[in-house]
């Protein structure tokens, strides 16, 4: 019989909750964590970053990802975009009564994988089991401490002609969810993007580059980001929608489906804007990234809209680019 | 599906220097005329393409593109939109729909809205896959609210079939599809009541490909032979809105009034006979159908035979469905802009009391909408 995971009082009760520590003390435990104080302790840290995300995905595994590796990316991510260096996480975890025990382990091994990427650790956890039909399976929050390791990283930095620069294609999260849980039949190399973005902040950092703003592209897509920009700082973001990089797949679904590959969600793509004169050496570097060979300058900051984006076709006309709404739907004809 | 074919596909049909190479042919075709020509492009597929793809700005001064209202979802009136809902709301109703159509509101909200209160509603992305949904939940009521032109009723159709053969009995539909050359035929042969006139500027017809790949180009004939409006049936990829635009502007440099198909990928003059046999074995005319923003017009839509009011939403639900009619907004001038005669920045309230996220009228209502479109897309449109 599978082990599942049961609601925690009655019989059963401490076996349960010895199952559910065993497996994320087995995967996650390191020095802090293992002390089991009511609060972890932490080392001092220089110019301290912090940030909290709470992940629900259905499915909760996908092409290229499951919900593990999506909340340690998560967190993590958003500390890189400030030019913090990942440290310490706490998580939470609410689980559906009659979850699989075996699932759950899946799901904190791909944990253990994403935070040993990013050079981080858990140090406090908390778990909680709930009636059956309260939570869709699992619902998992993480919170997280970095260091800055540059300064000076922020929306507000973004200077009339910065490049704008995409890190790789995007839209595959965004695609690869939506194909998955709607069950659509297609047989294609598609996957998520998921992917923890510090190591190549950190690549970006080291080389001296200084971007002025980093951003990861996730609900919204990269219409979103680059809406935000704009609107933050009153200026217009002039992008050229053929060098947006967006692979086959990505396309095909798009076309099939009437989506905008730019409002589509990304889990592993951020978008920069920097100096130009930065840009031959970011894109450098970032085309040694297993997945980033297709990074690109895609547009610059300019006056010309305040607060919009516009995007220019091979062909020359202009038109803007709007901020996403609300749920995905297909169009019908 | 491969995806190499449909790269192919895409690729060719949106080559910037074909693009163009067909813009500089255009202004100089135009150049000829010694007056503005409007061409309605009918259908919201072609209009999206107009908009994505900012093929206006690629038009000379006197070649002008007017939005027309072929759009299914923006055209659903209130009254019909308040049925999905209703239907929605059912405790034993699961109500299924194509796409963005749950998006819109009707007077009690949308489906959308309908759903956050607790009502199942899903949208598939063809009408077969609610034959599924049907197998899967024999105790509810599967409530399917059709949508569409002729492109999507030869699938309500064979959705309807399938059902038969099965002996499903927990299937039931609501018929809101509409047709297209009646509406041509009412923009440019009707009397407006909003300004009591028969006024419109639309000198030509882009017709819609995919309606014609069932229908068959003959459904246009009409307007040139018996209207002096020329038609092209044309694809939805920039290259094919083009084609078509500079086929028109040579009819009227060449003194030329016809009916052409620029999309002969696949459209032929009969359409797909096996497809009008199957529609016509389910639906039939509806004597009047309401249009948001155009109001009733005579035999634009189809409805279930009477053989089949076993199946029939409408005559199931008869008590519950209201039948008033909800008036269009006294201001919206909807009307008008899609006869040519006005410009969406001169109803009193665009903008302002009407946007895409309250739109009063159909034009503001998905992005196809000439109203939606100029909010959206502003100072950019010339
Ligand atoms: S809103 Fe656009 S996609 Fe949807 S039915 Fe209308 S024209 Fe088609
Ligand atoms: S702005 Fe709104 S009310 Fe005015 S014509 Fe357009 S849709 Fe109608």
């Amino acid at each position: 019989m599978t082990k599942t995971i049961t609601l925690a009082h009655g019989n059963g009760g401490a076996e349960n909750q010895a199952l559910i520590h065993d497996i994320f003390w087995k995967h996650l435990g390191n020095e802090i964590l293992d002390r089991g104080e009511d609060a972890a302790l932490l080392p001092t840290l220089k110019n301290p970053a912090m940030t909290t995300d709470s992940f629900t995905v259905s499915p909760l595994f996908f092409p290229g990802g499951d919900i593990g590796k999506l909340s340690i990316c998560g967190t993590c991510n958003d500390l890189a975009m400030m030019g913090a260096a990942p440290k310490y996480l706490t998580l939470s975890v609410i689980i559906e009564e009659g979850f699989e025990a075996r699932k759950l382990e899946r799901i904190v091994r791909s944990m253990k994988k994403e935070l040993a990427t990013n050079d981080a650790l858990i140090v406090s956890g908390d778990t909680k089991v709930v009636p059956k039909g309260t939570v869709d399976g699992l619902f998992v929050n993480t919170t997280g401490i970095g260091e800055v390791r540059a300064p000076g990283i922020g929306v507000h930095n973004i200077q009339e002609g910065d490049a704008i620069v995409v890190s790789r294609d995007i839209g595959r999260h965004g695609a690869t969810i939506f194909v998955s849980r709607e069950g659509l039949e297609m047989q294609s190399a598609l996957q998520s993007d998921c992917a923890s973005l510090w190591p190549q902040v950190a690549s970006l950092l080291d080389s001296g580059i200084r971007p002025h703003a980093l951003r990861d592209a996730t609900r919204g897509g990269l219409a979103a980001v680059l809406n935000e920009w704009a609107a933050a700082n009153e200026l217009c973001i002039e992008v050229e929608e053929g060098a947006i990089p967006v692979s086959e797949e990505v396309r095909g679904i798009c076309e099939m489906l009437g989506f905008e590959p730019t409002a589509l969600a990304n889990e592993g793509t951020f978008v920069m804007a920097l100096d130009p004169a930065e840009v031959p050496m970011a894109l450098e570097i970032l085309e040694g990234f297993p997945g980033c060979e297709s990074a690109a300058l895609i547009g610059t900051v300019t006056t010309s809209h305040p607060g919009r984006v516009v995007l220019e076709s091979a062909w020359g006309t202009r038109r803007f680019l709007e901020l996403p709404t609300g749920e995905l739907l297909p169009r019908i004809c | 599906m491969k995806k190499l074919e449909l790269k192919n596909l895409y690729d060719d049909f949106r080559d910037p220097a074909t693009i163009k190479a067909l813009s500089a042919l255009i202004h100089e075709e135009a150049a000829k005329l010694d007056r503005d020509i409007r061409i309605m492009e009918v259908c919201g597929g072609h209009t999206h393409t107009i908009m994505k793809y900012g093929l206006k700005q690629l038009m000379p001064p006197n070649i002008r593109f007017i939005h027309g209202p072929g759009c299914p979802v923006c055209i659903m009136p209130k009254e019909r939109i308040d049925h999905a809902y209703i239907l929605a709301m059912q405790e034993d109703v699961i109500l299924v729909t194509l796409g963005d159509m749950i998006k819109v509101p009707g007077s009690k909200g949308s489906l959308q809205d309908a759903r956050s209160r607790g009502a199942d509603v899903r949208f598939v992305y063809s009408p077969l896959d609610t034959i599924k949904i049907a197998q899967e939940n024999p105790d509810k009521r599967i409530v399917f609210f059709a949508i569409g032109f002729e492109t999507t009723t030869p699938m309500s159709a064979a959705m309807i079939a399938r059902a038969e053969k099965l002996g499903l009995d927990n299937l039931l539909v609501h018929v809101n599809h509409v047709t297209v050359p009646e509406v041509m035929r009412e923009l440019i042969d009707s009397r407006d009541e909003h300004i009591d006139s028969y006024n419109n500027r639309i000198d030509a017809f882009i017709g819609p490909s995919h309606v014609s790949v069932i229908a068959g180009a003959k459904i246009y004939k009409e307007f040139p032979e018996k209207y002096g409006r020329p038609v092209v049936v044309s694809g939805f990829e920039p290259v094919d809105v083009m084609e078509g635009v500079l086929m028109l502007v040579r009819q009227f440099t060449q003194d030329r009034c016809e009916l052409e198909i620029q999309y002969r990928r696949s459209v032929t003059m009969e359409g797909n006979v096996a497809a009008q046999k199957q529609i016509e074995r389910y639906f039939e005319k509806r004597p009047l159908f309401k249009w948001r923003g155009l109001g009733n017009i005579p035999d634009s839509a189809l409805k279930l035979r009477d053989e089949y009011a076993s199946i029939d939403a409408e005559a199931i639900y008869r008590d519950i469905l209201p039948i008033e009619e909800i008036e269009d907004h006294k201001l919206c001038i909807c009307g008008d802009i899609l006869r040519g005669m006005a410009e969406p920045t001169e109803c009193q309230v665009f903008g302002t009391a009407c946007t895409p996220q309250k739109p009063l009228g159909s034009c503001m209502v998905s992005s196809e909408g000439a109203c939606a479109a100029y909010y959206k897309y502003g100072d950019l449109l010339k």
